[in-house]
């Protein structure tokens, strides 16, 4: 650890770690209710768990990015944090944030009440309060980063950081704007939700996998800023006219028909750019480093990405396609491994990368670690194989042949229950990482950890 | 490739082209409020009632069932069309009956079929849920969705 105060870093992996197991357990509880409908059904019923499921996806994710930024932002300012007091407190706020979301969600505490009840819009259900909460933390962050920014030496990869995720931030004060029009409700919120995954949060990924490569190749800083540049350019240019995909059947103009479909056509540029220039930065490189893990992480996150965002993307964005996909189990084929390979992958890569450094040691539980990529990774794929086929059933007795939705659940049934099997790999792979993350057997390589 | 474009010109290419297409994206976006507020939704006006059901449908966070209009989660029923599946969009009254009558029959307690839970409505609410799906099943979709199935 170069610089003391990337230690900030640390707490925040451990404390997204925590929320991921939590998120693998709701998946997994999930998938059950799908396959045993009557199991728990009224103690706890599937939409709770479905939020808890996607709400701590969301927050582990940005504890991640948050963490990464606190990690990565020192080494490329050379310098140390502006104030990791107030890193601490943003990090005690989201907790607390999360821990209310939880309690709130599992008991229905408070139904309907403007501040401390749900809210009810799809991913931001969070109560008032809870969103105040993160916005108050998100500011307290960005303070904090672009202070170290700005008195820093600043590089692309903080500039694109930083973009990112000041978007993000910005994009998610539409969670306030609530109108009683649905259409236009549903409107602004994929101002949210599309601009995020396809756009603010790219530009956060395509950053931290600059820097991993960086580190890992030891290819000239020159050729991977550049590229950085041009890969986040076709991100932004194919994303945010892309938000159109989701406004074929919502209530607005044709135009979006076209307009969308072409824009998102494009967006498969961007994940394509990022597989391809990751692969060779790695061919590239001279550098050997000791971190395996951390590459297989990096690579699988580029590659997965392009799977799960481009190719399954791609497959159900066109709209004459869309029409009869829209809002059915390919729609959760595609959630599920555009997630998991952009955004899971890559924090799982920087984690990796980080926990070492971190704890002032060698890398370690390199094979354990990887063996959790393959049983995640492998997981995800065979769900997102196994859905596809449902969906691919769905689509067609539903929309083409117009049988009703629980007539033919029955159908698909075989496929829910291999869902149920490969969440089991992904839970297990995800619970083997934690472990290779924070349990290590041999004794640390200086007398005492640095801090 | 160095010769050819230097990172500057790539940095100037990323922040000129994201601004126009931020500023084209936010001109489309104008243009389709007005389309919404004029054209899609203009036929039905968005009531007291309307207002509430939509409240009642956040409350209780049905989207995390449900699709409406093609979103949210699929393990329930598209409702955008409801009210025509059930033959009712043009009987706020037979609505009002049907919806009653739905919620009140839940949870169905059928061994291997999908729960849907028992909310306790008040009738106020359940109208108002009854004239939000009315409303939803008034706006112009685009032909959405294929059929009655949803
Ligand atoms: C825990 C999941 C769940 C939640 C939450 C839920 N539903 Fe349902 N809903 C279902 C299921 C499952 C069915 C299909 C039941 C059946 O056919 O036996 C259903 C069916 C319906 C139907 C009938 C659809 C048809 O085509 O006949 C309506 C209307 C409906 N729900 C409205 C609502 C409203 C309004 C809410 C929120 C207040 C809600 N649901 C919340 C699971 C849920
Ligand atoms: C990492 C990037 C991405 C992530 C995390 C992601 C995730 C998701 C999720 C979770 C949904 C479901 C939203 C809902 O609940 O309604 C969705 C919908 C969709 N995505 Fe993506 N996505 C990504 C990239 C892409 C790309 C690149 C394309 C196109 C090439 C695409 C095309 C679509 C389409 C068309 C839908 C709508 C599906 C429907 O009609 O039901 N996505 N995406
Ligand atoms: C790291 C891994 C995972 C990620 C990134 C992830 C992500 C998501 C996302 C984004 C959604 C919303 C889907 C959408 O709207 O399209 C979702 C829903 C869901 N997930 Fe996961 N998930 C993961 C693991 C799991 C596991 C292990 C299971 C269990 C088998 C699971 C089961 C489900 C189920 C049943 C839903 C609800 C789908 C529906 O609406 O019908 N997930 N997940
Ligand atoms: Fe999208």
């Amino acid at each position: 650890m170069k610089y003391q105060s990337q230690k900030v870093a640390y707490w925040y992996f451990l404390t997204a770690m925590a929320v991921f197991a939590v998120q693998g357990l709701g998946g997994r509880w999930a998938g059950c209710s799908y396959i045993a409908p009557n199991f728990w059904a009224d103690v706890v019923p599937f939409n709770i768990v479905r939020m808890l499921h996607t709400n701590s996806l969301i927050v582990w994710l940005l504890l991640g990015f948050f963490g990464a930024a606190y990690f990565l932002v020192p080494e490329e300012s050379e310098r140390e944090i502006h104030s990791p007091m107030l890193a601490y407190i943003q990090l005690g706020i989201l907790v607390l944030g999360t821990a209310g979301v939880v309690v709130t969600y599992l008991f229905d505490l408070f139904p309907g009440h403007w501040l401390l009840g749900k809210e009810g819009r799809e991913f931001i259900e969070q109560p008032v309060w809870v969103k105040l909460g993160i916005v108050v933390a998100s500011l307290i962050f960005l303070f904090n980063i672009t202070m170290t920014v700005l008195k820093g030496r600043k590089t692309a990869i903080t500039n694109v950081l930083l973009l990112g995720l000041w978007g993000l931030v910005l994009l998610f004060l539409f969670s306030f704007y609530n109108p009683t029009n649905l259409v236009l409700d549903k409107m602004f919120w994929w101002y949210i939700v599309h601009l995020w995954v396809e756009g603010t949060w790219e530009l956060v990924m395509a950053s931290i996998l600059a820097f991993l490569l960086l580190k890992l190749t030891g290819v000239d800083r020159e050729i991977v800023e550049k590229w950085l540049y041009v890969i986040v350019a076709t991100a932004l240019f194919s994303g945010i006219l892309g938000t159109g995909h989701h406004y074929y059947w919502i209530g607005l103009p044709s135009y979006w028909q076209w307009v969308g479909s072409i824009f998102s056509a494009l967006e498969v540029v961007p994940f394509f750019a990022m597989m391809s220039f990751s692969f060779v930065m790695v061919w590239m490189g001279r550098r050997d480093h000791p971190n395996k893990a951390a590459l297989l992480w990096a690579l699988g996150a580029a590659t997965v990405a392009f799977f799960g965002a481009g190719v399954w993307g791609f497959l159900h964005t066109l709209h004459g396609v869309n029409y009869y996909t829209h809002g059915t189990q390919i729609t959760a084929a595609h959630g599920h491994l555009a997630f998991f390979g952009a955004y899971v992958s890559v924090n799982l890569a920087i984690i990796t990368y980080a926990m070492p450094i971190l704890r002032g040691r060698d890398p370690y539980n390199q094979v354990m670690n990887m063996v959790s990529f393959w049983l995640m990774t492998g997981g995800m794929a065979f769900m997102t194989f196994v859905l596809t086929f449902a969906g691919t059933i769905q689509t067609h007795m539903q929309r083409v042949l117009g049988e009703n939705f629980m007539e033919i659940q029955e159908s698909m049934h075989l496929f829910y229950i291999m869902r149920w099997g490969a969440g089991l790999a992904v839970v297990v792979g995800a619970i083997l990482f934690i472990y290779a993350q924070l349990v290590i057997h041999d004794k640390p390589k200086s007398a005492s950890s640095e801090g | 490739m160095r010769e050819v474009m230097t990172k500057t010109m790539a940095r100037n290419v990323f922040y000129g082209g994201s601004l126009f297409f931020i500023l084209v994206f936010l001109a489309m976006s104008f243009h389709s409020v007005g389309y919404v507020v004029n054209k899609s939704t203009a036929s039905a006006e968005i009531t007291e009632e309307v207002a509430l059901g939509k409240h009642v449908w956040e409350k209780h966070a049905c989207i995390n069932c449900h699709t409406i209009m093609g979103e949210g989660a699929y393990f329930a029923p598209e409702l955008q069309n409801v009210m025509s599946r059930w033959g009712v969009s043009d009987d706020p009254e037979g609505a009002f009956d049907a919806m009653q009558g739905w919620m009140e029959a839940q949870p169905s307690g059928i061994e291997g079929r999908r729960q849907m839970p028992q909310f306790n409505l008040s009738d106020e609410e359940i109208r108002g849920l009854s004239e939000f799906f009315l409303w939803v099943g008034k706006v112009d979709t685009q032909g959405w969705p294929p059929n009655d199935a949803g």
